[in-house]
C-alpha cells in the first residue's frame, strides 16, 4: 500500500498555502501551459517544464498554475509555452529552452511584460 | 527520445487524450530474468482490437489518426531491437493497457532516465487525472498514489512551491531507495 511518510507536513503546507492564496487572490490567475505532445516531448518540453517548476520552487513563487496540453499543431516551434494572466490574451512562445522559460517567468508572469522576441503567432 | 521515462510521458499523454480519469504506470525491473517491463493502463475511451493493431504501424496511423502519431511505433521499434515486445490490450469503453518489455541488459536499451521528472510532470500538469505509479525492482516496491496528497491538500494547487517540493521529494526518494545504479 502506498503511504505518505509525513502527512503532518502536508497539513502544514496546506495551511501556509491557504494564507498566501488569500493575499494573492486579487491579482488574477496566472497560468502557464506547456505543450506535451510527442513533438514537444521529443523537442525537450519536459526539461522546459522542469525549469519552470524548479524556478517556482527556488524563488518561492505562489499563485501560478502550471498545466500541460497536447500537440497544438506547430510542432516545428516546440517546445511551446503559453502564458495567460487573468482574463488577458493568451501569449504563445516557441522554441522555449530552459533559460528562455526562466526569462518568461520573470518578465511576463511576474512583471507583466511580454517577451516579444520569443513570441510566435499561431 | 533518449530515455524510457520520456516514452512513458508520451504514452501517458495518449491516456489523457482518451479522457482517462485514472492512469496507472508500472515499471518492473527483474535482474534475475533480465527483463524490464513497463505498462500504462488507463480507463479512457479505449479502442477496437483492430485499431490497437493498427496504431503500432507508423504508415497507417500518422495521417488517419493524428491523436496517436509516432510515439507508439518508436517505442515498439526500441523494444524489438532489445529482444522485447510491445502490445496493446484495449476494448472500446473499457480503457487501454500498453505493455512494453526489454531485455534489461541489452546494450541498446535506453536508460530509464528521469522517472521522477516524468511522474511529477503528469501529476502537476494534469491535476484532474488520478495518477498511480508502481515501481518494482526484484523484490522491493515503491508505490505513489496522488489521491492521498490531493485529498489532504483539498483544492490547493499542486504548482504551489511548497507542494512541488513535497511531491518531488516523495517521488524521487521512493525511486532512489530501490533503483539499481546502472550508468
Amino acid at each position: 500500500m502506498p503511504t505518505i511518510k509525513s502527512i503532518d507536513d502536508l497539513k502544514r503546507i496546506r495551511e501556509e498555502a491557504l494564507k498566501k492564496q488569500e493575499m494573492k487572490s486579487a491579482s488574477g490567475q496566472k497560468q502557464i501551459i506547456v505543450g506535451m505532445g510527442t513533438c514537444g516531448i521529443a523537442a525537450g518540453a519536459r526539461d522546459t517544464m522542469k525549469a519552470i517548476l524548479e524556478k517556482i520552487e527556488k524563488d518561492n513563487l505562489s499563485g501560478i498554475i502550471v498545466t500541460q496540453t497536447g500537440c497544438i499543431g506547430v510542432c516545428e516551434m516546440e517546445p511551446i509555452v503559453q502564458v495567460q494572466i487573468g482574463d488577458g490574451p493568451k501569449v504563445t512562445y516557441g522554441k522555449v529552452s530552459k533559460d528562455i522559460a526562466a526569462r518568461i517567468v520573470d518578465e511576463h508572469v511576474l512583471a507583466g511584460n511580454i517577451v516579444k522576441e520569443h513570441m510566435v503567432n499561431i | 527520445m533518449k530515455e524510457l521515462s520520456l516514452h512513458l510521458l508520451d504514452i501517458a499523454e495518449n491516456s489523457i487524450n482518451a479522457n482517462a480519469s485514472h492512469v496507472t504506470i508500472c515499471i518492473d525491473e527483474n535482474t534475475l530474468e533480465d527483463r524490464l517491463t513497463m505498462s500504462v493502463k488507463d480507463n479512457g475511451h479505449g479502442m477496437t482490437p483492430e485499431m490497437a493493431l493498427r496504431i503500432v504501424d507508423p504508415f497507417t496511423t500518422s495521417r488517419t489518426t493524428r491523436k496517436v502519431g509516432l510515439g507508439i511505433p518508436l517505442l515498439k521499434a526500441a523494444a524489438e531491437m532489445c529482444n522485447g515486445f510491445l502490445k496493446i490490450n484495449s476494448q472500446p469503453g473499457e480503457g487501454t493497457e500498453l505493455i512494453v518489455q526489454f531485455q534489461r541488459s541489452h546494450i541498446d536499451r535506453m536508460p530509464l532516465g528521469d522517472m521522477a521528472g516524468t511522474i511529477l510532470h503528469l501529476v502537476v500538469g494534469s491535476p484532474t487525472t488520478h495518477w498511480t505509479f508502481k515501481y518494482k525492482v526484484n523484490d522491493t516496491n515503491f508505490e505513489f498514489d496522488d489521491q492521498i496528497i490531493k485529498a489532504e491538500l483539498d483544492g490547493i494547487p499542486l504548482s504551489e512551491p511548497m507542494v512541488l517540493s513535497f511531491i518531488r521529494n516523495e517521488i524521487s526518494n521512493g525511486i532512489n531507495n530501490i533503483s539499481i545504479n546502472e550508468y
